[in-house]
């Protein structure tokens, strides 16, 4: 990956066509105040393809029934889409077995699975589960809770002001009483990828069992979770171009094996007395309920046209992005950018002087452009840099330069109504 | 564009970048905090109250346009009422940023708040202040979040 600074408007790589890219998501052509929407806060969440949203209606269409239940046609044309789309997502993220994908809610639902189901059983008073200064409060708080609940402590490693995790303070923190470390691949307010391979090296060397937050990578990078050999990876359907509601726990098979259920119900059974009940295989034994079956179904449909796009390439798009949209904002007087790790997924967070986010985000409103202002759920990195919020413009797949254009123009007017 | 314009006029653009009253009372009668957890916004403020008179009004603390001018007017507005007075006023901005009603007191300064009404992500940052002023008057400990009502 290249850190360095494109200083003329780019040409796009020639494998990927973001003008035929954008013709996929019909919501790009909607108008915000009369203007052209220009959407930048694909880090809370992206825009879905059409061949998402037709996954969905053909679902309801034509297949819709509870699954792993019926005998009858439809039941089992759902449960085959259903579990079709598991063996999707353990192709995409490289896992060895189906069995170990898990879908859940989110990725804050996958993250409080572990904490309740790994964590919480297994912790005892001292022992100590390792987080960075970076993550998001879904990998903060579950953590805390399961703490008060074990007498364990939480231990956090550093960043430096360039929004990079101090290796060095990283691994004296990791101790013989180590049992978990969790922490995020990209982070949200920054940008920031983390170096996992060394990291879940330095981890699982010395005995902790590692859970990987990526909700802001798989859309972004290749993710191969037995390449990376972490124990856990959690991430959520919305942010990767599928439908709201879905989200992914990778567990290894054994560690799932070997963790009591999370949630009793339907589903996660195998046989029930009023005496005794026996759970279910994995993934069941942790879906209890009926879960989001259309959700689920058109989660695997965002994922093949991501595998048809190609992660490189749209990585490679991203990172054009990135790089201009760095450049063209570090021109702008008075304005700093918040996180500047050379190893940065598509975000920028910025302040800009005398000027609250919550101001910059309501003028470009204005103009049709939507970013994001506030914490981002993560503000002890706003304590970090001193900050009580930043702006953030995150930039997706469909993105353009000539949107970047528009970013900057917009600020110039946040600038000229703030002036003196 | 009419309706930024609306919202921030040059009177909301002076109060934010030079805000009247921003001190600390000490001592004040009362006092009470406020919070916007979702853009960290924070405004203390100070009173001090005698006979039924707000002698003296002050606020400190730090947050957008909107807050910050609010909390500057409303301090503006307020020195030298009675509490009865206060309490009109505050029933009359609310209605003034929420509906569609008109200003109809003597602080008539506190117009340019009614650009607010057509931004509803904004209201809490218009009312941050005015509700921590309640809870001042009120003498209620806790701090006051814009998430709790």
């Amino acid at each position: 990956m290249s850190s360095s600074m494109i200083n003329t408007q780019p040409r796009l790589s020639h494998e990927f066509d973001v003008g035929s890219v954008r013709q996929d998501f019909p919501i790009l052509n909607t108008s915000v105040h009369h203007q052209k929407l220009v959407y930048l806060d694909n880090a809370a969440t992206t825009q879905k393809p059409q061949a998402v949203l037709d996954a969905l209606t053909h679902y309801y269409q034509h297949d819709n029934a509870n699954v792993h239940r019926g005998v009858h046609a439809l039941s089992e044309r759902a449960t085959q889409a259903f579990e079709a789309a598991r063996e999707t997502v353990r192709h995409f993220i490289g896992a060895r077995h189906a069995q170990e994908i898990i879908f859940v809610r989110s990725t804050t639902e996958a993250i409080n699975l572990v904490a309740g189901s790994f964590a919480r059983p297994r912790l005892k008073p001292d022992d100590e589960i390792l987080i960075t200064e970076m993550e998001h409060h879904s990998n903060i708080v579950p953590w805390q809770l399961v703490c008060q609940q074990t007498g364990a402590c939480l231990k956090v490693a550093p960043m430096d002001d360039q929004g990079i995790l101090q290796m060095h303070e990283f691994e004296k923190q990791i101790g013989p009483r180590t049992r978990l470390v969790a922490l995020t691949h990209v982070s949200n307010a920054l940008g920031s990828i983390n170096p996992l391979q060394e990291i879940i090296h330095l981890a699982k060397s010395r005995g902790a069992v590692v859970l990987i937050d990526g909700a802001q990578a798989v859309a972004h990078l290749p993710v191969n979770v037995s390449q990376l050999n972490c124990d856990f990876y959690a991430f959520s359907g919305h942010k990767l171009y599928g439908p709201t509601g879905t989200g992914v726990l990778y567990g290894r098979a054994e560690l799932l094996e070997s963790m009591p259920p999370w949630q009793g119900g339907g589903d996660m059974i195998r046989s029930v007395t009023f005496e005794h009940t026996e759970y279910n295989d994995i993934p069941y034994k942790f879906e209890a309920g009926t879960p989001d079956i259309a959700g689920v179904i058109g989660l695997a449909a965002a994922i093949r046209y991501l595998e048809n796009l190609g992660l490189g390439p749209i990585h490679a798009h991203e990172q054009t992005l990135l790089h201009y949209a760095t450049e063209r904002l570090s021109n702008l007087p008075g304005l700093r950018i918040i996180g500047q790790s050379p190893q940065k997924s598509s975000l920028i967070s910025f302040v800009m002087d005398g000027v609250h986010p919550h101001d910059i985000g309501t003028i470009l409103d204005g103009e049709g452009i939507a970013i994001r202002t506030g914490h981002h759920c993560a503000m002890p990195i706003m304590d970090h840099f001193k900050v009580p919020a930043t702006a953030r413009a995150s930039f997706a797949l469909y993105n353009t330069t000539e949107e970047i254009d528009a970013l900057v123009s917009g600020l110039n007017h946040v600038t000229q109504w703030f002036g003196k | 564009m009419n309706e930024l314009r609306d919202l921030y006029q040059q009177v909301i653009l002076d109060h934010y970048k030079q805000p009247r009253n921003f001190y600390r009372l000490k001592p004040a009668t009362h006092h009470a905090k406020g919070h916007n957890p979702l853009c960290g916004d924070e405004v203390d403020i100070w009173l001090d109250i005698q006979d039924n008179i707000i002698r003296d009004i002050g606020f400190t603390g730090q947050g957008c346009a909107i807050s910050t001018a609010s909390a500057s007017l409303m301090t503006e507005a307020l020195r030298g009422k009675t509490l009865s007075e206060a309490h009109q006023i505050f029933d009359e901005v609310r209605a003034m940023v929420t509906t569609d009603t008109q200003l109809t007191s003597p602080a008539g300064k506190l117009m340019v708040l009614a650009g607010v009404r057509q931004f509803p992500a904004r209201v809490k940052c218009a009312m941050l202040a005015w509700h921590t002023l309640n809870a001042a008057l009120n003498h209620q400990t806790k701090p006051v979040s814009t998430e709790q009502t």
